[in-house]
């Protein structure tokens, strides 16, 4: 782990991510309430969180698929709420989002979908694509499915080829959109591995939304709790488990606390 | 968010209010898509296996029910000018009077209202199908531009093949009112053909085509749109193919009126 993740709130080399007083709401629901976070370079921050505590909608505020009603989103010096469509384009390939159900390309194959990103920003050698191909499957521990449709595909196996797309670039800022739901936990562990195997090969930034402590405790630097709209604790692992905030201790108890309960 | 009153003309009002907002916030998307997929057309990569695919979809595949459509509305345009012209001895005109109601304005609009129903509506579930499963945040987030990859390949591929649907449309409705003049009611083949071409000018080919192709643009975009604004799961899928077929049958008659108004 890097020596600096171990002083929270301040970022390891400079922020590489920078969210500033984020707010967001759809219609009457107030969904992000004001949200300061920095992640630096190559650090790997876990958000977690019960259901509809605004993770997802946080997420993709960092790769400018949402646009906030207040507040900024920097990226490696880019303010993606100022910056001209042109550059939010171009600063999404530098990274890669695995999403909750894969969102793969349901009429195109395995093969297809994760040489997609390849095809469209690096090269169009077919050689070089398929060898990038296997790579990236070989990556998630799915090596000769390239023929196969999404549709021919278990859920789990869906989520590992959607993650094979997002690091076909080889990104410098990996998203994880819950990325083991519904995964047994031999695959949990892979998909762990490979997140700690990019991180250190390749220094990659990484945010990931989970609701699995085993999976935050293994490739987090810092485990950030959310609880409606806000950043309630952020904190390394070891802090985290040992926290005395109420709400983080019902969350890891696995208790509803008095405030949620209906 | 302000309370809704409940009853009286206020209620009315409010109900009204909102109907126009829903109504201009859907002509915004519309002109939204259109515009952006006309700009997004001259932007590299330029994806040409796509846009055959698209061709070959919208075109290829709706033949025979443009066919089918186009010849028997041929055929009993033949069978009612007939019926109706003897009354006046004017049979010799039932040629003309196919060939110019078909190729100005029946064989364009029909083919419009058919692949709306076969290709706006499949455009349409394809899109939102993207929209509710995360695909198209997938290629927002892949630096890809959604309108740049899905949508300038179908407006552009309807723009192109309506026309080309049109022109057989216009041959074979032809051939159906040949059919039935020569076949049921023994007129003379010759006289027919002749009568058919001799007051056909190439501007009357020429000013349905043109409605076709922009036939073409509405299904497209309106199918477009309503896909890739999509929300609400399944129901939302069903909802949007369904809206797709009805606002562009609507989009395509009235636009038809001042085309027609205009291009004559």
């Amino acid at each position: 782990m890097p020596a600096a993740a171990s002083t929270p709130h301040a970022a390891p080399t400079g922020p590489m991510i920078s969210v500033i007083g984020l707010v967001k709401s759809f219609g009457a629901k107030q969904v992000l309430n004001g949200i300061d976070l920095a992640v630096g370079r190559g650090e790997s921050l876990v958000l977690v969180g019960g259901s509809g505590a605004g993770k997802s909608v946080f997420i993709k505020h960092l790769i400018g698929l949402i646009q906030p009603d207040e507040g900024h989103v920097v990226v490696d010096g880019v303010d993606l709420t100022l910056a001209p469509p042109e550059t939010v384009l171009a600063l999404r390939k530098r990274f890669g989002m695995s999403f909750q159900e894969g969102a793969l390309f349901d009429s195109k194959t395995v093969f297809d979908n994760i040489a997609f990103p390849i095809l469209r920003h690096r090269t169009r050698d077919r050689g070089q694509v398929a060898a990038r191909v296997r790579e990236c499957l070989e990556l998630v521990r799915l090596p000769g499915i390239e023929d196969k449709m999404p549709s021919e595909l278990s859920g789990g196996m869906r989520r590992r080829v959607g993650f094979a797309r997002a690091i076909a670039l080889e990104p410098e800022i990996l998203l994880f959109d819950e990325p083991t739901t519904g995964l047994d936990p031999i695959n949990t562990a892979a998909i762990g591995n490979v997140i700690n195997q990019l991180r250190s090969e390749l220094g990659v930034t990484a945010v990931t939304i989970t609701h699995d402590m085993n999976l935050a405790r293994r490739i987090a630097d810092r485990i950030a709790m959310m609880r409606r709209g806000r950043i309630l604790s952020i904190d390394t692992p070891d802090l985290f488990q040992r926290s005395d905030n109420w709400f983080v201790r019902a969350f890891l108890d696995g208790e509803v606390p008095e405030e949620d309960r209906p | 968010m302000a309370e809704r009153p409940s009853a009286g003309p206020l209620a009315w009002l409010d109900h009204f209010g909102r109907s126009v907002l829903a109504a201009l916030d859907e002509l915004g998307r519309f002109f939204y898509i259109m515009s952006s997929s006309v700009l997004w057309s001259f932007r590299r990569p330029f994806d040409g296996a796509e846009l055959l695919r698209q061709m070959v979809r919208v075109g290829w595949d709706s033949i025979p029910v443009v066919f089918l459509t186009c010849l028997f509305t041929g055929m009993v345009l033949a069978l009612q000018t007939y019926r109706g012209f003897e009354r006046f001895h004017a049979e010799g005109f039932v040629g003309s009077v196919v060939a110019l109601s078909l190729t100005r304005e029946l064989a364009p609009v029909l083919t419009g209202l058919m692949v709306a129903g076969r290709v706006g509506s499949a455009m349409a579930a394809e899109l939102g199908t993207m929209r509710v499963t995360e695909q198209i945040d997938a290629l927002y987030a892949m630096a890809t531009e959604p309108i740049h990859y899905l949508v300038v390949p179908r407006v552009n591929a309807s723009i192109l093949m309506l026309p080309v649907l049109t022109i057989i449309g216009d041959a074979v409705g032809i051939i159906g009112g040949w059919l039935i003049a020569v076949g049921l009611f023994d007129a003379n083949s010759y006289l027919y053909v002749d009568r058919t071409f001799q007051f056909l000018e190439v501007n009357d080919v020429t000013s349905g085509l043109i409605k076709a192709a922009f036939f073409g643009l509405i299904l497209s975009v309106t199918g477009c749109a309503k896909g890739f604004y999509t929300a609400g799961g399944a129901e939302g899928v069903g909802r949007a193919t369904t809206s797709a077929v009805v606002t562009a049958c609507l989009y395509i008659l009235l636009s038809d009126f001042f085309l027609t108004k205009v291009l004559f």
